[in-house]
């Protein structure tokens, strides 16, 4: 029975493999469905803002915020960079890092300094790895993602925006789409681009009159914007991380599918090789008492 | 008797939504009492609760926020609720904080955002103890 032991170690290796993976579909998948109401969760605060962030700009048209000014020449460009903190979620970090070096070779070779922000493990230790300036990260998220632990980080890119050393700010993420898509995106969060303000008719009409500020319009928009791009960068890490539990959940899948694959085959081999001695064995002994 | 609806939502969480006949929050230039047909008004708030007469069982709900910002309607009055305390100089020892992380060196900020912090959580206190004692006073 040559190799025989060797196969039963290696089955047995491979199931324990399994385990772990199994375990780690089913925690990801528990975890997915967290992610997602959290998602959803988030949506009404980013509407809210949107809307009446929409109806000022409307009223107000002569005050116009930093963040809705475009500017003409791009010298330095800020990128935000969304990943994951940890990996084994199958090509959704190896997928953002792509979009995001070919936006940040685009934009080198157009002649404008970067300047990144890391939000994930997976993200900041890339952009440490190619030599990007990162200004400021966040790391170690967490399940749940805290709108606390991104203000600063993020606030140094808007602060560098207002001042007029960026002009202008990407953010790249993964859209969740549904538990077996997910799409890499790069978007850009400042300026502001005016369609995002664009009212329907209905909203126009219905917003005929102008509010009473307190203490006045423009303190009132200037903390609303803020507000705003801080809950798009919060509605991003909370569809990154819905991303993330589905992508592992499904990459998790389907390392236990093929590992199971590995032990079937392995099995078929350790049986045929069982049968091959036993019959051997059987023709000697056979051989061996024809020939008394 | 006419209602007016009320949201609060913050970034990561709608808190309360439903309709209610009487609002009080505080406003940042003053204890603001709401009635339905409230004439459009936009004001920054601060910590503080937010009291909710419910329309469907008169009973009081008091909701407690870090500050943020109000918008009201004629029908519909909406606290856009801060998830934490904010304020220009928490957000900027924020913003420092990050900036040092990045550097890999923040031997001498740290103070200003310990201070900072504290205040913060002190006028989370202050804000939590006058809430609770405006609840027993009733």
């Amino acid at each position: 029975m040559a190799g025989s032991k060797e196969i039963r170690t290696k089955i047995k290796s491979v199931q324990n493999t399994r385990k772990i993976t199994k375990a780690m579909e089913m925690v990801a998948a528990s975890k997915m469905r967290r992610a997602q109401e959290r998602m959803r969760a988030a949506r009404p605060y980013g509407d809210k803002v949107r809307n009446i962030a929409a109806h000022m700009s409307q009223a107000n048209p002569e005050y116009r915020h930093p963040f809705l000014v475009k500017r003409d020449q791009v010298k330095t460009a800020g990128v935000i960079l969304i990943t994951t903190d940890k990996g084994l979620c199958g090509g959704l970090n190896t997928n953002v890092l792509r979009l995001a070096t070919n936006k940040l070779k685009e934009l080198e070779s157009a002649g404008a300094k970067i300047e990144t922000t890391a939000i994930g493990n997976k993200g900041f230790g890339f952009l440490n790895r190619i030599g990007a300036k990162v200004v400021s990260h966040a790391i170690q998220i967490g399940d749940k993602p805290h709108l606390d632990k991104l203000i600063g980080p993020v606030k140094v890119q808007l602060d560098a925006y207002a001042e007029g050393r960026i002009d202008v700010v990407y953010l790249a993420y993964t859209r969740f789409i549904n538990t077996m898509k997910q799409e890499p995106v790069i978007e850009q969060l400042l300026p502001l681009t005016a369609d995002k303000f664009e009212q329907t008719e209905a909203e126009k009409k219905a917003y005929g009159w102008d509010y009473i500020y307190e203490p006045d319009a423009k303190s009132v928009v200037d903390e609303l914007l803020v507000r705003y791009v801080e809950a798009i960068v919060y509605q991003a890490v909370t569809e990154n991380m819905s991303s993330e539990q589905s992508a592992r959940m499904v990459a998790m899948k389907s390392a236990s599918d093929n590992a199971k694959k590995v032990i079937d085959d392995l099995q078929l081999t350790y049986n045929k090789a069982r049968q091959a001695a036993i019959t051997k064995e059987l023709s000697e002994i056979v051989g061996g008492a024809a020939a008394v | 008797m006419s209602t007016i609806h009320v949201d609060v939502v913050s970034a990561e969480e709608s808190i309360f939504s439903g309709e209610a006949k009487f609002v009080a929050l505080p406003g940042e230039a003053g204890e603001l009492g709401i009635y339905p047909k409230h004439t459009p008004l936009i004001t920054r708030i601060k910590p503080g609760a937010v009291r909710i007469q419910r329309a469907d069982n008169d009973e009081e709900e008091f909701v407690f926020v870090a500050g943020g910002i109000l918008e009201i309607q004629p029908d519909v009055v909406t606290v856009l609720a801060d998830t934490a305390i904010r304020g220009h100089d928490l957000d900027e020892a924020k913003a420092t904080e990050a900036l040092k992380q990045a550097e890999e060196a923040r031997a001498n900020a740290k103070s200003d955002i310990d201070f900072a912090k504290a205040t913060s959580e002190f006028a989370i206190m202050a804000a939590q103890i006058a809430a609770i004692r405006k609840l027993r006073g009733k």
